[in-house]
């Protein structure tokens, strides 16, 4: 395989597998704000035991947060490698604007790590609540603003603007249109949704995963409904920003859209392609299933609307069979997500609440679906990413440009142990994940211990052991 | 102020802010691979004692490495790809060695009994990967990036000097931060790997001015020489008063984080005669911190951000310290 496909696989991978744990990290914060919260409201109030499962279901999660904290900053650190080894060329031409934007993300997560994150983690009941609610807060905040750094340098390689080129090395003419690039909001705020509704499946796995094994405590519950209610109300407006979304890209990436939805000539009424495999060296799509003018009524929001081909792009288009089936995973889970969260809100509205009153077979479907997000966001991400190809800013830039001359046998030998090693990890987070859904009371004992081991007035980053 | 050499002193506070962040990362995380290559040869409750004496500090100490190459990338883009597509092999291996140290970090607390014999030899084994591989790269950057029989030979030679700094950083720390028997033993371990940690040093020394005209042309300069002379001669006193406290029964007293500390100014001495002899190059011989920095008005940006986060970051750094001084057994129990 050539060098440029090996690069671009590895980049794949160590960002695939980072991009994990910010998911969870950025709605996990605010999910811990809110436990939070409703501990501060109920713990003088008369119901104890209600007050008791809001502070458990806070320090259980601050341990998961914790965990998916770590692997973020362990797999954040390759990160900031990966730029200068695999495309050095975009350092060179774009450092001007990426530098920037790149530097502030790490600058926030430093920032969050050496500070606020340790009181959060071991500052309970050494300092006052309000400083530690405003710890918690100042977490949950950092962890998005990272994300919005990021999402600003994605979004303009994606909607590039705000920038001059002199001799082929971009600079910046106006920082507030290079940031708020026509794709940001709309990538931003999915991926906010994306992030939060991951976590909601996390928490309703979980809970449901206790359920099943009959050791949820307290906090199983409030935990459950925290993550149906979140879902059931999210799902719907992730549906009506990703078509935004869509229609954005319509406008700025015609060639995305094209591949995502397999038409290969300009038409308009186009067809809604339930399947198919579109093949590149026929340049046209076998096995067909398709519903007529529903493509362009979606994209055009009109039945006659026009859907430009990938044939009008010459070669300046991406390959539309991963886009096709990656677009078709990511909505296919949304569905499902919609479908689970609304019916078990339902059903768990029925049973007062009572995790155990749902049927086993709800359960089951809430346990297997607890990472689900992780595919919806991946999938989605792809859609994004190789959308954008063959260019790595969009219009302006190829990648075959800026790939490094590092031999293809070296990249690949690396590929090889990068995958292995995080196929490894995957199972090893998800594995003790589920050793401590199963294990509530040591977690929380952990927890105790931990927070005894500090001195007072210790606010460490010593986030994680 | 003038705005012009305003900007041309931007490049030298972003060398001066890597250069600074390099170094904390090296002394700090240094102590961390050390206790880490330390790990198999201590029993399972010396362990525990040896990640707990870590613990409270190693998140904070790998991501001055962020940092320093988040500059790296930032304000010098082009020596960033340059740097890292001489060093491609040896990155990926630091970073899957850093990996499996971060996560052995987490996990051998949360696996109980049977997995975590088997996350001690990956917090072993990575740290062991993290140190060899950065002792190649360092090897490999103050030579230039030259080819030939002799540099990667030279490479070789640092790859495994610096991995006896870290086992000696981390054995030290162990004196400054432990009791009894373990600390008998860090003993042990730091008399072990002071010679091969001075040989290294006094390879570089003599290796730079070798492979760089440049560089040999300002240390042995006549006036200049007097004056540089204190670099060496202050490393090897600071290197003889380490090698005599650990024969003396003094070091398990009071005064058992003199050695600790003599080594860091050691590592700052290597740094500032590293500086002198690089400055002003990003990559030796081949490119100025001038020719690689980004644009004026993309420094001043992060420099803005900068001025806020690093400065209470090491606040921060410092204060945690403080919390955390003392053995790591009476923490426990504090």
């Amino acid at each position: 395989m050539d060098a440029l496909i090996l690069a671009r696989m590895q980049f794949a991978a160590n960002i695939t597998f980072h991009i994990l744990f910010p998911t969870i990290s950025i709605g996990m914060g605010w999910v811990l704000l809110f436990f939070r919260l409703r501990w501060l409201k109920t713990r003088n109030g008369p119901d104890a035991a209600a007050a008791q499962g809001w502070l458990d279901a806070y320090r259980f999660w601050t341990k998961v947060f914790a965990l998916s904290f770590a692997l973020g900053v362990v797999s954040g650190i390759t990160m900031s490698f990966q730029f200068g080894t695999n495309w050095p060329g975009f350092m060179e031409k774009a450092g001007n604007i990426a530098g920037p934007l790149l530097g502030y993300e790490v600058l926030t997560a430093f920032f969050l790590e050496a500070g606020f994150l340790g009181v959060m983690l071991f500052g309970h009941g050494k300092v006052s609540e309000r400083v530690h609610f405003i710890a918690t807060f100042c977490v949950a905040f950092g962890t998005t603003l990272s994300a919005f750094w990021i999402l600003a340098l994605n979004s303009w390689m994606q909607t590039p603007a705000g920038h001059e080129i002199i001799d082929g090395v971009y600079h910046v003419k106006s920082w507030v249109e290079v940031i708020f690039n026509p794709s940001f909001p709309y990538r931003f705020t999915h991926m906010l949704l994306a992030s939060a509704l991951t976590c909601a499946f996390l928490l309703i796995g979980l809970s449901a995963w206790q359920t099943l094994r009959g050791v949820a405590q307290r906090s199983a519950p409030r935990v459950m409904r925290t993550g149906l209610t979140l879902a059931a109300l999210l799902v719907p407006v992730q549906i009506f920003v990703g078509d935004a979304h869509g229609l954005n890209t319509l406008e700025h990436q015609p060639a995305k859209i094209a591949a995502m939805e397999g038409v290969w000539e300009t038409e308009r009424g186009a067809p809604l392609l339930l399947f198919a495999i579109p093949d590149s060296t026929t340049r046209s799509n076998h096995y067909e299933i398709k519903v007529p003018k529903l493509a362009s009524l979606i994209l055009t929001h009109e039945a006659d609307g026009e859907i430009k081909g990938l044939n009008s792009f010459g070669d300046a288009h991406p390959p539309p069979l991963p886009l096709f089936f990656a677009f078709r995973i990511m909505v296919g889970v949304g569905m499902l997500m919609l479908a689970a969260s609304w019916l078990g809100w339902w059903l768990l509205r029925r049973a007062q609440w009572r995790p155990a009153g749902l049927p086993r077979v709800l359960l089951w479907v809430f346990a297997g679906m607890t990472f689900s997000g992780w595919v919806a966001t991946v999938a989605g991400w792809y859609v994004t990413e190789i959308g954008r190809q063959p260019f790595i800013i969009y219009g302006l830039l190829r990648t075959a440009d800026v790939v490094s001359k590092t031999p293809s046998a070296m990249i690949g030998l690396t590929l090889a142990l990068y995958i292995t090693l995080y196929l490894a990890l995957i199972v090893a987070y998800v594995t003790v994940l589920k050793y401590m859904a199963e294990k509530p009371e040591e977690v929380l004992a952990e927890d105790a211990r931990d927070q005894a081991a500090t001195p007072a007035g210790a606010m460490t980053s010593g986030a994680t052991s | 102020m003038n705005w012009m050499s305003f900007d041309t002193a931007l490049p030298i506070i972003f060398m001066a802010l890597m250069g600074v962040s390099m170094l904390v990362y090296v002394v700090s995380d240094g102590y961390d691979l050390g206790v880490g290559m330390l790990m198999h040869r201590a029993t399972d409750a010396e362990k525990d004692v040896m990640v707990a004496s870590i613990g409270p500090f190693w998140d904070a100490n790998e991501t001055w490495l962020v940092l320093g190459v988040g500059i790296l990338l930032i304000a010098f883009p082009r020596a960033h790809g340059v740097v890292l597509g001489e060093l491609y092999l040896p990155v990926a291996l630091m970073l899957i060695g850093l990996m499996l140290r971060g996560v052995a970090f987490d996990f051998r607390v949360k696996a109980r009994d049977t997995h975590k014999q088997t996350w001690d030899r990956l917090f072993f084994a990575g740290s062991t990967l993290a140190a060899v591989s950065q002792g190649w790269m360092l090897g490999r950057y103050v030579s230039g990036f030259g080819t030939g029989w002799n540099y990667p030979l030279f490479a070789a030679a640092i790859a495994v000097a610096l991995p006896m700094a870290y086992v000696l950083m981390g054995a030290t720390w162990l004196i400054m931060k432990t009791e009894g028997e373990l600390q008998q033993r860090a003993i042990g371990w730091a008399k072990t790997a002071w010679a091969p940690m001075v040989g290294g040093m006094v390879l570089i020394s003599m290796a730079t001015p070798w492979v760089s005209e440049v560089v040999r042309e300002r240390w042995f300069a006549l006036p200049e020489v007097i004056a540089l002379m204190a670099i060496p001669l202050m490393t090897g006193i600071a290197l003889l008063a380490v090698r005599g406290l650990l024969h003396s029964e003094a070091v398990r007293g009071p005064i058992c984080w003199l050695p600790f500390v003599l080594l860091i100014v050691v590592f700052v001495l290597g740094f500032l005669g590293l500086a002198y002899s690089i400055y002003p190059f990003v990559v030796i011989g081949q490119m100025t911190i001038w020719q690689a920095a980004s644009s004026p008005a993309a420094l001043k940006v992060i420099l803005i951000g900068t001025c806020i986060s690093v400065p209470a970051i090491a606040g921060y750094t410092v204060f945690s310290y403080r919390v955390f001084r003392g053995k790591t057994g009476e923490l426990k129990y504090a």
